[in-house]
């Protein structure tokens, strides 16, 4: 299908996206790299009167920039320059492992990290990536500027703690320093939306004790993330890893049932997956 | 700041295959309409009209991109691929379709322009990729007919092929 008709908007500049959006109010949706805005227009799902196109903005930076120990990330900086980073790759490689599960090449190519972050699709796998690091968004609009911590940002399936007339001008990531990571996904396709995918990031504590965050990936209306008791790494590599994560999984993860899978075999995964990606990112091997 | 009103149409460049064309489009037009529509280069199929298919990836300024997740106003000033721009002005194929021939790697043709635009910019590394990465590079595309064994050995042929070109 074709989407309805717009009007169509394209600012130089960020406080004009600010004061279109203050005078169009809820009619309007930004347009950044589309490739999740397009096909909801496509398919008729959605049809605002305006877009504001903000590939026209001047001066953005294209690149992921390091600022203070965090990585910052501006609304024109798509998924394949942030997987093509070299800062990425040395300062904060969880993103980039996160990025190689994100959709296709093509879909990379034009996608945007700050605009996949404001979607907030649970079943996205970069706000659970920011809420495992715990990233924060900067917010404006006419009346100023705000910061959001990512694990406050995600309200609800689509929605975001950001008022009207408010839009995401940067994503900020503290560096990864020495903790681990890894992401596990299981999906039908490379690159489709996975049954379940996790995002671990391990944290290595006194007395060589490790904690280990997991950010899930559409099991529930927005990124569940669970955080492990301190285990040591002979914990980390037997039962006892594998007992804290099926406890906390079956306690705090919402998954559905649809027509790809059951609630119970997400759930299944889920423990497999959180298991699997914990002894990764805790640089364990996987036990067989 | 520009601004086009809903049924508006305005006035955009876009160079393909080499051919510089001014084009008046409405907003809302999509990359993918305009090349078949406007300029006739209906080799760009339209599948699923929503990014999962594949079949209408083209390239713009030379990086694989969905034209169904694309608005024609967007890709003012771009350079854009088509399958189209493949074969020689003489009719000669590239060495990406020769090897789709030689290893059968398709069967009905609606999913191959897509395949094959998705191939150009990684072909040359294919050989040295491994089943896993060249399956991953070519995962945003969907064949119901041949399956993929035909088509991964096509892309991985495709540079071999282009050398046994360049020798003759």
């Amino acid at each position: 299908m074709k989407p309805a008709r717009f009007a169509y908007h394209r600012p130089r500049a960020r406080e004009e996206v600010d004061r279109l959006l203050a005078d169009l109010g809820e009619e309007a949706k930004i347009l950044a790299g589309g490739q999740s805005l397009i096909p909801i227009l496509n398919m008729r799902l959605a049809a605002p009167t305006h877009l504001i196109d903000i590939n026209g903005l001047e001066d953005e930076p294209v690149e992921p920039g390091l600022a203070d120990g965090v990585v910052t990330l501006g609304p024109l900086v798509r998924h394949a320059a942030a997987e093509g980073s070299r800062l990425v790759a040395d300062q904060l490689p969880l993103l980039a492992q996160t990025l190689a599960h994100v959709a296709h090449p093509a879909i990379r190519s034009r996608g945007t990290v700050v605009g996949s972050i404001a979607h907030a699709d649970p079943a996205a796998e970069l706000p659970a990536a920011i809420a495992a690091i715990e990233g924060e968004a900067c917010v404006r609009s006419t009346s100023g500027t705000r910061s959001i911590a990512a694990r406050d940002l995600f309200v609800s399936h689509l929605e975001t703690a950001l008022e009207p007339g408010e839009w995401i001008e940067e994503v900020r990531m503290p560096v990864q320093g020495d903790r681990g990571s890894a992401v596990e996904e299981f999906a039908r396709r490379q690159g489709d939306y996975a049954l379940c995918g996790v995002v671990a990031l391990a944290a290595r504590r006194p007395l060589s004790r490790v904690f280990v965050t997991l950010a899930y990936i559409g099991m529930g209306p927005v990124p569940l993330c669970l955080e492990l008791p301190e285990l040591s790494p002979s914990e980390l590599a037997g039962a006892p890893l594998e007992d804290a994560v099926r406890e906390l999984a079956h306690e705090r993860l919402e998954p559905e049932d649809d027509i790809h899978a059951s609630a119970r075999y997400r759930l299944w995964l889920a423990e497999r997956l959180g298991v699997r990606a914990a002894r990764r990112a805790a640089a364990l091997p996987e036990k067989r | 700041m520009m601004y086009a009103g809903p049924a508006e149409r305005v006035s955009i460049t876009l160079t393909v295959n080499g051919d510089v064309h001014e084009l008046a489009v409405e907003t809302r037009w999509l990359l993918s309409d305009v090349l078949r529509h406007q300029l006739e280069l209906t080799g760009t199929h339209v599948g699923c009209e929503h990014g999962v298919c594949g079949c209408c990836t083209v390239l713009v300024d030379g990086r694989p991109a969905r034209s169904c997740l694309i608005f024609a106003v967007q890709a003012d000033g771009a350079d854009v691929r088509t399958v189209e721009g493949l074969a020689g002005r003489d009719g000669r194929l590239h060495p990406l379709q020769t090897a789709f021939r030689r290893h059968h790697g398709l069967q009905c043709g609606f999913c191959t322009p897509g395949f094959l635009m998705a191939a150009l910019p990684i072909y040359r590394e294919a050989p040295a990729m491994t089943d896993q990465e060249l399956r991953g590079a070519l995962g945003g595309q969907l064949c119901r007919c041949t399956g993929y064994v035909g088509i991964v050995e096509a892309v991985r042929a495709a540079a071999a092929i282009e050398a046994e070109g360049d020798a003759t």
